[in-house]
């Protein structure tokens, strides 16, 4: 339960040994790197956003690949991968692998390609589908579509606006002309409000046809074709047939690869790591001979990485002593259990170093209180029994989804424990089939509660909330005592501290004997006579201390006075704070009786098996959604109360993550042969 | 059926029916953000998806009072008091009456806080803790009235 000590490391070594030194400190992934101190003129820096450019697009291009051979793949389509899970490689696989590059980059390269085409086949599939039906309405045309006619007639295609009988288009077109008439109309098709048409005339009336055929909304053919309207479309066919072959020859060409999927991603990883290598490369400063490199190291891992470094590699290697403007990342180590608050602790904010690090005391009171706000024994263990299947089925997840895993599987244990206290097993599930269906009718409840019903008396339960929330925020209250004392702070620890210990403690103990306090809970304190006096003590102790020592920085005494009384007046804080636990009721009762709710609605059907069938769908799907509603509940207050109340006590957070050169692995985990 | 009884009716379903409305309308105004949001970044589904059913709870603390409500005056196990006084009546009428206005309202403005914080994932996921705290606040005062609509009415005698 700490913030781990960081060590701040400078390495010289020589350029013969920068690739190994990197790949080294990479596969260790220990160390946050730091150059951008290394300033001087005299060290250069390579250039290498090209091969970097290059690795990334190598990682995009094997990656995209492999997601094809999976989409293309007709069998195996299922997995249910809901977690994508690190495969394990081992480092002899992966540098086989890695040595055969060229070739799967090659493969990957080809399988895009063939993507590709594809592509552009599919394209021209619908190209030649929209030219056959667009072509539809010509079909009866058995010459060119670009035919303009002979030496003594023209020839017209093309198309009036509205459904026109042939007469009557004939009598349109040939207005104004002259028997004989030298023109012949020939309707093709009518559909769609459009009239497709072919009009043959004699060249002398050439100009009135035309004029005539303006005048009626006469439109040459939008599309570009030329020949025989029902050759043309045999054409587009025959191509749709071809392309279609050849996507069928691509896509062949595509699984073939199949095999070699696991192999495109691990390259795509070792791609990604290597173009993290080079993105350090080009940060590190170097001289003809040797380069230089600075950083925080776990001190834990400090002797070894210095021992290989020096021992293996010639290094030289120095701890060098950090500068005032430098804070060191953080990095936590905690218990396995308090561990799966981490990401929890990390959505607020890091500690710093030199402060306390919450994270042990937050993970107890956050188990408890999330029991507390869920409180249902049958949803606990659910919670629980799936969180414990997907680790134990996935062992490579991700470190932070594996921790919030944890997290859950743990709150749902609390959670199991605080539903038999307060004896609720899918709310009153147990009594309801009971009576329901089984005829029981005894009077007691079956499954009775461990401690009791909260429905049954809230103001006791109530109470005990509040009881915890004082313990919560004293708790946080002593980390911040704690830390004061640590940095021998003692003048602050007796006037923030110990008085606003006393002044609460004599407030509570003047108010459990009174009448007020005795009507709200329904109990009685009977405390000796000297208690009054020893709690008046306390409070007016703890009063005046805050008074005189709150403002202790301002010299002006008027001031330090009034800044004391106002700090005084932040007791009403402290009120609303422990008020605020109050939530653990109101959601714990919020679980139980919407959970009886749906036992009830579900028990109206009856006994009977129909009433049984009824029963089972509502049960199911009631209380499906009522275990996730309060389930966000219990996850969103366990934050707040954390949050707000808890940190507000003491804790201020603006610590970096430690962010150490490491590889970049997305699809797999290489496992090292041990080497002794 | 007296007066009592019916008011202590209009109350119960006050409860849900003003509890409900607020938490639609909240849930409604942070549904169109996360939308928005997953329009352009579909990856921050999970998170925007439960910011926007933060405003939801109002809705179930008003059920949770109406049933606690209709099972004290005796509707839900068959035999309802009917012949309830017009002051326990009314005193079981304002009991329901925190959870109804704080609810309607508190949903109301969660909604609007939600719709805040998803804007704030939407350009840094990675403040999603902070941004959840943001809604979590509003909802306080809704627990404190559902807290006090479950004690008065549990402590009314009929």
């Amino acid at each position: 339960m700490a913030i781990v000590k960081m060590q701040k490391l400078s390495i010289c070594a020589t350029k013969k040994h920068r690739k190994a030194i990197l790949e080294f400190l990479q596969s260790m992934g220990a160390m946050e790197v730091h150059t951008e101190n290394l300033n001087d003129p005299e060290l250069k820096k390579m250039d290498t956003q090209a091969s970097r450019s290059t690795f990334l697009k190598n990682a995009d291009a094997l990656e995209q690949a492999a997601g094809l051979l999976k989409a293309y793949h007709p069998e195996k389509k299922s997995g249910l991968s809901l977690f994508s899970e690190k495969k394990e490689v081992e480092r002899k696989t992966f540098d086989t692998i890695a040595d055969d590059q060229q070739t799967y980059v090659g493969d990957a390269r080809a399988i895009l390609k063939a993507e590709k085409t594809i592509n552009e086949c599919k394209a021209a599939v619908s190209r030649d589908r929209n030219l056959i039906d667009s072509l539809q309405p010509w079909m009866r045309l058995d010459i060119p579509m670009s035919y303009r006619g002979t030496r003594d007639t023209a020839f017209y295609v093309g198309t009036i606006e509205g459904e026109i009988p042939e007469a009557e288009l004939l009598a349109a077109v040939t207005a104004g002309m002259q028997d004989p008439i030298p023109v012949s109309v020939d309707v093709l098709d009518t559909g769609h409000n459009v009239t497709y048409l072919s009009v043959l005339c004699h060249k002398k009336v050439q100009e009135q046809m035309e004029a005539n055929l303006r005048e009626a909304g006469f439109a040459r053919p939008s599309q570009p074709v030329k020949g025989i309207p029902s050759e043309e479309a045999e054409r587009a066919e025959k191509d749709i047939r071809a392309q279609e072959e050849n996507i069928a020859k691509q896509k062949e060409k595509i699984i073939r690869h199949y095999d070699k999927r696991g192999r495109l991603l691990v390259l795509s990883d070792y791609y990604r790591t290597r173009a993290e290598k080079y993105r350090l490369l080009g940060t590190i400063p170097q001289s003809e001979k040797v380069f230089f490199l600075e950083g925080w190291i776990p001190d834990a891992n400090v002797k070894e990485i210095t021992e290989i470094l020096t021992g293996k590699f010639h290094a030289v290697v120095e701890t060098e002593e950090k500068e005032p403007d430098e804070t060191e990342p953080t990095l936590l180590k905690n218990n396995h259990f308090s561990e799966s608050v981490e990401g929890v602790l990390a959505s607020y904010g890091l500690p710093q170093h030199g402060k306390v690090d919450p994270t042990f005391l937050m993970s107890i009171f956050y188990v408890f209180f999330f029991g507390m706000m869920l409180s249902d024994a049958a949803y606990g263990i659910i919670i629980s029994v799936i969180c414990g299947i997907v680790l134990k089925k996935h062992r490579h997840l991700e470190k932070g989804l594996q921790k919030t895993l944890r997290l859950f599987f743990y709150c749902g244990l609390s959670t199991a424990f605080w539903g038999f206290m307060y004896g609720s097993f899918f709310g009153d599930a147990i009594d309801v089939i009971a009576k329901t269906f089984f005829g029981y009718t005894g009077a007691t409840p079956i499954l009775k509660p461990l401690w009791f019903e909260p429905l049954g008396d809230p103001m006791r339960l109530l109470m005990y909330c509040m009881l915890f929330g004082l313990i919560h925020l004293f708790t946080g209250l002593g980390i911040k005592g704690w830390q004061m004392l640590r940095d021998h702070d003692i003048v602050g620890f007796v006037s923030d501290i110990l008085a606003w210990y006393m002044f609460l403690m004599g407030l509570i103990l003047l108010l459990l004997p009174t009448s007020l306090f005795e009507s709200i809970a329904g109990t009685e304190f009977n405390f000796p006579s000297w208690m009054h006096g020893f709690a008046l003590f306390l409070t007016f102790a703890g009063m005046a201390i805050i008074l005189v020592m709150s403002g202790r920085d301002h010299k002006n005494w008027a001031l330090r006075i009034i800044l004391g009384a106002y700090d005084i007046y932040g007791v009403t804080s402290w009120l609303s704070d422990v008020l605020s636990y109050s939530r653990l009721l109101a959601l714990g009762l919020a679980t139980g009786v919407i959970a009886s709710v749906v036992n009830m609605i579900g028990s109206m059907f009856g006994g009977g098996p129909v009433g049984a069938v009824l029963f089972i769908l509502i049960f199911v799907f009631g209380h499906t959604m009522n275990l996730l509603i309060n389930l966000l509940g219990a996850y969103v207050h366990s934050n707040r109360l954390e949050f707000v109340e808890f940190f507000g006590k003491f804790y201020d957070a603006g610590g970096q993550p430690f962010q150490p050169f490491t590889t970049k692995n997305k699809y797999i985990e290489i496992k090292e042969e041990k080497v002794s | 059926m007296s007066l009592g009884f019916a008011l202590a009716l209009i109350g119960a379903a006050l409860a849900t029916a003003l509890a409900g409305s607020g938490s639609a309308w909240g849930v409604g105004v942070a549904g169109q953000a996360a939308a928005g949001v997953v329009s352009e970044d579909p990856g921050q589904f999970a998170k925007v998806l439960i910011l926007q059913l933060l405003p939801g709870t109002q809705g179930i603390y008003g059920l949770l009072v109406t049933f606690i409500t209709l099972s004290k005056i005796g509707l839900l196990s068959g035999s309802p008091a009917t012949s309830m006084d017009l002051g326990t009546g009314l005193a079981v009428f304002a009991a329901c009456l925190p959870i109804a206005i704080v609810g309607l309202i508190s949903a109301y403005h969660q909604g609007r806080t939600s719709v805040a914080s998803i804007g704030l994932v939407a350009k840094n996921p990675d403040q999603f803790g902070k941004a959840m705290l943001f809604p979590a606040m509003v909802e306080t005062y809704a627990i404190l009235s559902l807290l006090v609509s479950i004690l008065a009415i549990s402590n009314i005698s009929l």
